[in-house]
């Protein structure tokens, strides 16, 4: 079997095994937007992506299509994946600040502010709803029209498709469709009702050192835990909260 | 043994169709040779061909008119050239029938007509058997004319893979075989594969184009597979704007790349290779069908080739329209019947590539590379060039030069060598600004590097690429913002548009760039656009998507003062973008002809005959058609 | 059976050998009628057993393949890089302006269709335009009407 080091955790898979599936066996939490286990992998969302081999050749590739191999070197949470996801949601909430999915996964990533206008478009291009029409429900009535940034998801011709039993699962599917919270601010581009933390490790070892959820504990403690005992004169002071909550300045 | 008339088995067959081929290249009578590529056809060459076939009815002459493919020099197409036995070849450039006319009239007489003579060649080195093909005594001279050799358009090249364009007649397997097909020979039942490989290894041949990646070892990663069948493919999607050397060499020598691709089926195993042509490129399309099935006639491809147990079988496939078909893996998708969607790699098309079967994709240079160095061996490929980047390279080199050319040097000159010497500088008091290589997926060059060598390795340092070897140059009438622009549009729209991060990355690039452009660009849009450029060129999955932003950022790096200019100053100081310019009339300098007026779409223009005029800029659209009339070059751009 | 009469009159220059011959029947297809016509397509999907949506998509993809109608004459301007900074853009909006165009297509009266297309390979001779199979090199602004005028008297003779 195959053996890979993900994270520094060298490990054997079976042959066939995607990176992203022997990261989730390891309890290593990566992003998916467009992957759901009962479909075939697709790699259009790029969240998923992970620092394949050694710097400087290394690469990014998304993960749900990478299958594992002998020697494969990987790491989840650089400093450079780091900086790429966080772009990527920022340009997810640009597009779709509606959506409840992407809010949720821009706080869990720290999204503090998001420079690009919205759009409130109501697709990602995801892939899920043709996919589960085709391999799911085995009636494959709509697919992908058009190329670049005219690619749209539609029933060809825009007709109503015939092949189409109108079972509703394209709609259970679709990872955008489920609104925001409205409660404080809700014409806000970017939902900030969560205060969020960055790992400080980040910045001292260039890869996140664990893979929890940060919290206080970890901001507090951050350069001290690794720099030696505790100093009792540094004080930790609560972070303001970003004036203009994410709007377009 | 006896083979069917036509089909070549052997190598006396070989011989005997050279033989035929050399007294079609240096016939005993006259010849007339007209350059019939795409480039001549649209300035006119058929008609020029035409008038000449007409003329020497008229006059009864026995000369011969034939048709030749693309030397290079696109600047002075429509191209004729005389060849008089025993006398250097003459080319005459810009001809029209009625000059074509004067021309034949004038040939019996001895009159060669030599104010439109533009170069004179006494003879052609063959790469591929070290031999000069000669005209006439190498001291030959014709009065007034320069030699090719005295040209610095011609002085600094090296024509290896473009050996035969312009040469030959593209539709003559025997010129061809003159001068080829003795690599094919020599491979098929004097080679083992793996010496086939070595001596790839030792030339340094890089993929030609773009990528770089060295030739012999993709062969021997693809002959190494154990699956079968295999498959080689000629990479003929040259979607880059601005590159047209492939188109060239398909149209002007054909068979220099099926030559090629029979070598690599041998060597590496497969039995059938794809020609992967864009269907912009008719002509290109029509040639290599023809070369196609004089291959086919002669025995070259089939079976049994060359009498050993070697079978090999091409078919031509039409590319629908996509630049992402350029992309190895788009393009095996074009080829199954599937939108060109590339998909993640590893694996590689050489494990898995069409149908899932180990595939060879190369470029169509690459390929007519491989006949010169199969004859001549490695080494003596590897003596030009630099270290990392051996051999040559065709460029094309276009836009505000003197002389747009296509041309192909030893790797390793300077740009300042291709811009100036052989492209003659930048014409009619204009400044060089920048030269930008590599197409959309390249970058731009400002005048400080103008010294750097061209290979892979300095090109990429400095932001750029080499690519598949369009060079265009610009000077200080284009404004590198609305260069930026030009290239985002076009990445957007050919962009597959599957993954998130090129899709809607780039279009969010092309908006703010066009803000800028229209003036409503704010301070933090430069580090936006970096920013996006930079997730973009990381999280994409194909090659467009990572390469896409290159000539945003790299036009950041060397003309950030433009972008400024732009965003702060609400200025466009190459005077190009239209929201932040406006055309007024020097009343000192207009006559009041009223040329413009009568051109004017937009009723924009106002003056009472032999008064100066006035343009009202709130209706003025700044087409530049007034521009293009106005004699005393009264109008100005502000 | 309704498809067959269809597609018995496209030229059968290749064989179906599967999806792979996909693009190469559209291309015949596009070439006869001049776009992709929906019952073509359907007939196409019924009869290969190729999902329409495949089909559908892989017609919208690529640049040579029209859903819709084009007209007698397709009048491509070039824009590639060495065009566009020749001024491409501006032959293209004078174009548009003299045959009464908002934008890229059609004309309503199905004489010429207009669009912008991908390097023709010609730079030296920037800026480019083909009309059906002939190209115009070195263009100006000025010549533009001419040519036009040229094409569109080649349609009041065919009617």
């Amino acid at each position: 079997m195959p053996k890979m080091t993900i994270n520094g955790i060298a490990m054997e898979f079976e042959r066939g095994t995607t990176v992203l599936e022997a990261a989730r066996f390891l309890g290593i939490p990566i992003p998916t937007l467009c992957h759901d286990d009962g479909l075939r992998p697709y790699g259009a969302c790029r969240l998923c992506i992970v620092e394949v081999g050694v710097p400087p050749q290394s690469t990014l590739q998304s993960a749900c299509t990478l299958p594992i191999e002998e020697g494969l070197i990987v790491k989840t949470h650089s400093a450079r994946v780091d900086r790429a996801r966080r772009l990527l949601l920022e340009l997810y909430v640009a597009t779709c600040p509606q959506s409840k999915t992407i809010q949720d996964l821009a706080s869990r990533y720290g999204i503090h502010e998001v420079r690009l206008e919205p759009k409130y478009e109501d697709c990602i291009q995801c892939g899920k709803w043709m996919r589960m029409c085709a391999e799911q429900m085995r009636a494959g009535a709509l697919g992908f029209a058009y190329r670049g940034g005219r690619r749209k998801v539609m029933f060809p011709f825009r007709h109503r498709s015939d092949i189409c039993r109108q079972c509703g699962a394209c709609l259970y599917i679709c990872p955008v469709c489920e609104l925001r919270c409205q409660g404080a601010q809700p014409e806000t581009t970017l939902c900030s009702g969560c205060i969020n933390f960055s790992p400080s490790c980040l910045h001292y070892h260039d890869q996140a050192m664990c893979f929890l959820e940060p919290c206080a504990a970890c901001e507090l403690a951050g350069p001290l835990r690794l720099a030696g005992p505790l100093r009792k004169d540094l004080v930790w002071h609560k972070p303001e909260p970003p004036k203009e909550h994410g709007e377009l300045l | 043994m006896s083979a069917a008339p036509g089909r070549i088995a052997t190598l006396s067959h070989l011989r005997q169709a050279a033989s035929r081929g050399r007294k079609r290249l240096l016939p005993s009578q006259p010849k007339i040779l007209v350059g019939l590529g795409s480039c001549g056809l649209a300035t006119g060459a058929e008609e020029v061909f035409q008038a000449i076939s007409e003329e020497m009815t008229d006059l009864k002459l026995p000369y011969k008119v034939a048709a030749t493919g693309c030397i290079g020099w696109c600047c002075q197409e429509p191209l004729v050239d005389v060849q008089f036995p025993g006398t250097p070849r003459v080319t005459y450039g810009r001809m029209d029938p009625h000059k074509a006319r004067d021309l034949v009239r004038g040939l019996p007489g001895g009159d060669l007509k030599s104010k439109w003579a533009v170069g004179v060649l006494t003879g052609y080195e063959n790469p591929v058997t070290g031999t000069r093909l000669r005209y006439s005594k190498h001291s030959a001279r014709v009065d007034g004319v320069r030699r090719y050799e005295e040209i610095p358009l011609f002085q600094h090249q090296v024509r290896w893979a473009a050996r035969n364009c312009g040469v030959i007649d593209p539709t003559s397997l025997d010129e061809y075989i003159a001068r080829g097909y003795l690599a094919l020979y020599k491979a098929l039942t004097a080679m083992q594969p793996r010496e086939v490989i070595a001596e790839l290894d030792h030339s340094g041949l890089r993929g030609r184009g773009g990528a770089g990646f060295p030739t012999g070892k993709k062969w021997e990663m693809v002959a190494q597979q154990k699956a079968t069948p295999k498959y080689v493919i000629c990479n003929a999607d040259e979607g880059d704007p601005g590159a047209y050397m492939n188109r060239t060499l398909l149209e002007s020598d054909p068979h220099s790349v099926l030559e090629g691709m029979i070598i690599g089926g041998y060597t590496m195993g497969a039995a059938e290779g794809i020609v992967y042509v864009r269907e912009e490129y008719p002509l290109a399309v029509t040639r290599i069908e023809g070369a196609l099935a004089q291959a086919e006639n002669a025995g070259l491809l089939g079976e049994k080739i060359f009498g050993t147990s070697f079978g090999f079988r091409i078919r031509v496939v039409k590319g629908a329209g996509a630049f992402v078909c350029g992309e190895e893996t788009a393009l095996i998708a074009s080829v199954e019947g599937r939108v060109g969607e590339p998909r993640q790699r590893p694996p590689f098309p050489a494990e898995r590539g069409l149908w899932g079967k180990p595939t060879c994709i190369n470029n169509v240079e690459t390929w007519a590379d491989i006949p010169p160095i199969i004859m001549r061996g490695g080494d003596w490929y590897a003596q030009v060039g630099t270290k990392s980047s051996k051999g040559t390279k065709t460029f094309c080199l276009v836009g505000a030069v003197r002389n747009p050319a296509l041309i192909e040097v030893p790797l390793g000159v300077s740009l300042r060598t291709i811009v100036e010497d052989i492209g003659g500088g930048i014409p009619e008091g204009r400044s060089f600004k920048a030269i930008q290589t590599g197409g959309p997926s390249g970058g731009c060059i400002p005048e400080s590097l103008l010294d750097l060598t061209v290979d892979y390795e300095s090109l990429n340092q400095a932001g750029a690429i080499m690519g598949s070897g369009g060079m265009i140059v610009m000077d200080d009438s284009s404004c590198m913002v609305d260069i930026a622009k030009y290239y985002l549009g076009f990445l957007a729209d050919e962009s597959c548009g599957k993954c998130f991060s090129c899709r809607e990355g780039l279009k969010r690039m092309l908006e703010i760039v066009t803000r800028i452009t229209e003036g409503q660009g704010r301070e933090d849009d430069i580090a936006l656009l970096e920013d996006l450029g930079w997730m973009v060129r990381e999280a994409s999955l194909c090659g467009l998507g990572r390469t896409a932003p290159n000539p945003v950022l790299s036009t950041l790096r060397y003309f950030r003062d433009e972008y400024l200019a732009h965003v702060r100053d609400k200025r466009c100081p190459a005077k190009v973008c239209r929201q932040l310019i406006a055309y007024e009339i020097d009343p000192t300098l207009c006559n009041g002809c009223g040329a413009c007026v009568r051109v004017c779409t937009s009723e924009a223009i106002l003056g009472e005959k032999k008064e100066p005029h006035v343009i009202d800029n709130g209706r003025c659209i700044k087409c530049g058609a007034c521009l293009e009339v106005c004699q005393p070059k009264a109008i100005l751009v502000e | 059976m309704g498809d067959m009469p269809i597609l018995a009159g496209i030229p059968a220059r290749n064989k179906w050998e599967g999806r792979e011959s996909l693009i190469p029947l559209l291309q015949e297809v596009q070439s006869q009628f001049h776009y992709l016509p929906e019952d073509v397509l359907r007939a196409i999907s019924r009869r290969f057993q190729v999902p329409l949506r495949d089909i559908v998509h892989v017609a919208t993809f690529y640049n040579c393949f029209s859903l819709e109608p084009r007209g007698h004459h397709q009048v491509k301007v070039c824009l590639g890089t060495a065009c566009h900074v020749r001024g491409a853009q501006r032959i293209l909006d004078r174009i548009l302006r003299e045959l009464g165009m908002a934008a890229c297509g059609t004309t309503r009266d199905y004489a010429f269709t207009v669009e912008p297309v991908r390097c023709l390979g010609c730079c030296a001779l920037a800026p480019i335009m083909r009309v059906d199979q002939r190209t115009y090199g070195h263009l100006q602004q000025s010549k533009v009407p001419k040519v036009l005028q040229h094409y569109r008297s080649l349609v009041e003779v065919a009617a």
